[in-house]
């Protein structure tokens, strides 16, 4: 058994899973059902000043037959008085003290709003705050939120004024709204934040009723943008963890949030720099009860692999991760069909054949039977036919040794612009 | 007894329950949609599988329905009673890593849709002025009536029986394919403007001559008839049916009680004869055996009837052929006296030839037998339109099934030969369309020489 605990930021908990701030943190009672359930840590549903929420307020992606591809929400902060979520704060943490319990926090963007309620929750004995900079619906109409957390200097102001008061470690939760997110993300390193988590909701408009012509969901007839999530949203929220690791100016730890549904989710999430992750999506769709073969199935990655501590594997591939222009040009790969597996859908053919270079034939051996084989000499190793077969195993993609050395794009420009320095005749 | 006529009326329910729209849609989610799918090439009606599938999955059940008939004109009803897993579900490609889609449980789905929401699929061509005669409104006749009215034709089908549907309608048991699906199937073609002229049986009400006389060209679609005579004692005794005039009977009249309690025995192993046992079961008959002269293996009813008749309790009792019909004094049926026979030399169609063990006879009480050796030829018929046959089987160019009366083409059953095992109606209706499109070729050429 492999050693799960993290420590983000100072943040100890048992396992790297833990609830994101969102529904199914609402309660003292659904957060106690977690930890027992398993959990490692929870960030409460977001504490502010009292709101007033609408019904309905979900809507969520079927793809292909399958429910919840992606899940969307216009809920708001929570709904209960302060001083309730307080109470079962305190609760819950002297119930669990070995998990992380952390504060998710929104006020307006002023000084002394963020001082208050960062002494009355930790006055109850959290273990870190969140500030919530990225709830994209309503919040952000009162200039809460993502309104803050598109901002920069927003965030590295109002971050400044909690740290200016907080005993606990500060995690900025940060928008996907935005261009660039490693500039919210140094803004909040430059605020003195602890860490950061990423991401939280993407703007959506999940669908139209093909009958009423309503939006979905809707209200009384109204829809309005909500905050998408759910596995569709995972290479998104990926791809800003991996900017944001890569980072020279952004070295605090992340904790990340997007689509996490199992085990192999969280492994890749804390490979490309997140610390640890924080789940909702998959929660909603099936419960708590998830949390069992997330931490059995990570168990028995890292003792296969041999790693003693979960930790361990934290940026691991953040080193492979870069730009284009880094990328060998000479390296060569080419799909190989193998034709013991293949059932002959052909998918791979016509994707090829319509979508990429048209180097699949179909072909018939001596007994008349089909069969496809690649044109491995027109084949650009593009892994589009490797994609749409149904059948693992079916088409390897096959590294090609390449007579030329590793050339990438950056070092072919700087050749040519030293040769045309040096006004050398390159013709 | 007791079993009343409504618990009878239950047991002709249709059995397979048909697929929940939840069902339908993860199914169809699952179907790969093959480029150049084998399941189309083993369709004989080479049905875009893929596409009315991809239809389910999309929402688009009129689209899926469409699809569907517009290449199978009987395709509600082949949804039922093709033997798929020789045919579409046989070459899924899914046979080689998980496990075939149920193209037909899909098929059913989207054409039931169609028929709960009482569509038109088809429209009628632009009238091109020119007349054909159907005769039969089977699955080979209303499939060549469909086409020919989509092409301009101006239709008119000569039906024998009350309805229209053939097989369909009268000679495959309710419990797998109701009466309505056959009729809805009917009313598309009517929908077309193509006339049905019902109980009028060509050859006693309306001479071939007049067909011929009257119409650029006939299709002779006249499927087969009764079940043939046993040739053995006793064949007249009260309590000997025909299987098809019984199954009939059960889609056409109330339901009897004149089989509960009984001990019946079916002669043959072809589909005909499955549906006369588990009818007979179903009808209330106390014990129901199936006869036949040869083993499994030369069984000509598909494995799912098979597989269906045994869930039924029906019994097979292999090599075994009747000899004499005993009855007693009223005249009813008592006992069968039957023989043992082993298998000898192929014959001509392959199957080796049962051949009787002397001195083994042996005689079994029932109070029913049930004929389904096959069925005869509408010989009259066919010597009246004058046409070649062979054995009473209407002989065509393969090509483009015209007969040895240019005028006359001929699709379906009555060109059905010898020793193919069972004929399918979804073969029946490819020929249909093939007989259709030949008809068009031959009246545009007539046409154009003429010009």
């Amino acid at each position: 058994m492999a050693d799960l605990s993290i420590n983000l930021a100072g943040i100890k908990s048992p396992n790297p899973f833990w609830l994101a701030s969102a529904p199914p943190t609402n309660s003292g009672y659904q957060v106690q059902r977690a930890f027992e359930a398993g959990w490692g840590g929870a960030v409460w549903k977001t504490l502010g000043e009292p709101i007033l929420n609408v019904s309905s307020r979900f809507a969520a992606v079927s793809f292909n037959g399958k429910r919840v591809m992606g899940f969307n929400n216009i809920e708001l902060i929570t709904d209960r008085p302060l001083e309730v979520n307080l109470k079962e704060i305190y609760e819950t943490k002297k119930r669990f003290p070995d998990r992380a319990v952390v504060a998710s926090l929104m006020v307006e963007p002023k000084r002394e709003k963020w001082h208050e309620i960062v002494k009355r929750v930790e006055d109850v004995g959290v273990d870190g705050l969140e500030l919530n900079f990225g709830c994209p619906h309503g919040m952000a109409e009162r200039g809460m939120g993502s309104a803050s957390g598109q901002v920069p200097e927003l965030v590295e102001k109002q971050t400044y004024w909690v740290k200016e008061v907080a005993r606990t470690p500060v995690i900025v939760k940060l928008t996907p709204n935005i261009t660039d997110i490693t500039a919210t993300a140094e803004a909040a390193v430059q605020g003195g934040a602890d860490a950061i988590s990423m991401i939280n909701t993407i703007n959506s408009l999940m669908g139209v009723d093909l009958d009423t012509w309503n939006t979905i969901p809707h209200v009384a007839g109204k829809g309005t943008h909500g905050g998408y999530c759910g596995p569709a949203v995972k290479p998104i929220a990926l791809h800003m963890v991996a900017e944001c690791a890569r980072h020279p100016r952004i070295h605090v730890p992340i904790s990340g949030i997007g689509g996490i549904s199992t085990w192999k989710d969280a492994v890749e999430f804390m490979l490309m720099g997140a610390t640890g992750v924080q789940v909702c999506t998959a929660v909603m769709h099936h419960g708590f009860r998830i949390i069992e073969d997330m931490i059995d199935g990570l168990n028995h990655y890292l003792d296969e692999k041999g790693i003693a501590s979960v930790m361990d594997i934290i940026g691991k591939s953040v080193h492979k991760y870069s730009d284009w222009g880094d990328l060998d040009l000479n390296y060569k790969v080419v799909a190989r069909i193998n034709i013991d597996v293949c059932i002959n859908c052909n998918k791979c053919y016509i994707s090829c054949e319509d979508a990429s270079h048209q180097c699949i034939d179909r072909l018939r051996d001596e007994n008349g039977k089909e069969y496809l084989k690649v044109r491995e000499e027109d084949c650009v190793g593009c892994n589009l036919c490797s994609i749409v077969c149904p059948v693992d195993g079916a088409i390897n993609m096959v590294e090609i040794p390449s007579e030329h050395p590793s050339m990438t794009w950056n070092e072919r420009q700087a050749v040519i612009n030293s040769l045309s320095n040096c006004n050398v005749d390159v013709k | 007894m007791s079993l009343s006529l409504s618990d009878l009326e239950k047991n002709f329910q249709e059995v397979e329950p048909s697929l929940t729209d939840r069902e339908a849609i993860e199914e169809a989610n699952r179907c790969l949609y093959c480029y150049d799918a084998p399941c189309i090439k083993a369709c004989p009606t080479g049905i875009d599988i893929p596409a009315f599938i991809k239809k389910i999955a999309s929402g688009n059940l009129k689209g899926s329905a469409k699809t569907i008939m517009l290449s199978n004109p009987v395709g509600a009803s082949c949804a039922r009673v093709c033997p798929t897993e020789e045919l579409c579900e046989g070459a899924c490609v899914l046979n080689h890593s998980t496990k075939p889609i149920m193209i037909g449980k899909l098929q059913r789905y989207a054409t039931d849709w169609a028929i709960r929401n009482e569509e038109v699929l088809f429209e009628a061509g632009k009238k091109n002025g020119k007349t054909v005669a159907v005769v039969g409104g089977g699955p080979a006749g209303l499939s060549a009536a469909r086409e020919l009215a989509r092409m301009g034709y101006t239709v008119t089908i000569f039906e024998a029986e009350k309805e229209a549907g053939g097989l369909n309608t009268y000679g495959i048991v309710s419990f797998r394919l109701p009466q309505k699906i056959s009729f809805w199937e009917v009313n598309q073609v009517k929908s077309l403007g193509v006339q049905i002229r019902t109980n009028t049986r060509v050859g006693k009400d309306i001479s071939a001559k007049e067909l011929l006389d009257h119409y650029d060209a006939v299709v002779l679609a006249v499927g087969m008839g009764r079940v043939p005579m046993l040739g053995i004692e006793g064949e007249d005794l009260d309590g000997v049916y025909d299987a098809i005039e019984l199954i009939k009977e059960t889609k056409t009249k109330p339901l009897t009680d004149k089989l509960v309690g009984k001990r019946v025995v079916v002669i043959g192993a072809g589909n005909t004869a499955i549906d006369g046992a588990t009818c007979s079961v179903r009808l209330g008959a106390e014990n129901v055996k199936i006869l036949y002269r040869r083993t499994k293996e030369e069984m000509t009813a598909y494995d799912f009837e098979y597989e269906f008749a045994k869930q039924d309790g029906v019994e097979f009792r292999w090599l075994t052929a009747p000899k004499r019909i005993i009855g007693d004094e009223n005249g009813k049926v008592t006992h069968i006296e039957c023989v043992r026979m082993k298998l000898g030399e192929p014959d001509a169609d392959g199957r080796r030839r049962p051949v009787p063990i002397e001195g083994s006879e042996f005689t079994m009480r029932v109070d029913v037998v049930i004929k389904a050796i096959g069925q005869m030829r509408h010989l009259e018929l066919i010597k009246e339109f004058g046409l070649e046959h062979d054995d009473g089987v209407v002989k065509v160019n393969p090509e483009n099934y015209q007969t040895s009366n240019q005028k006359v083409f001929a699709c379906g059953d009555v060109i059905f030969e010898k020793g193919q095992g069972e004929a399918m109606v979804v073969s029946a209706a490819q020929q249909g369309k093939e007989a259709a499109y030949a008809i068009h070729q031959y009246l545009t050429k007539a046409v154009s020489e003429t010009a």
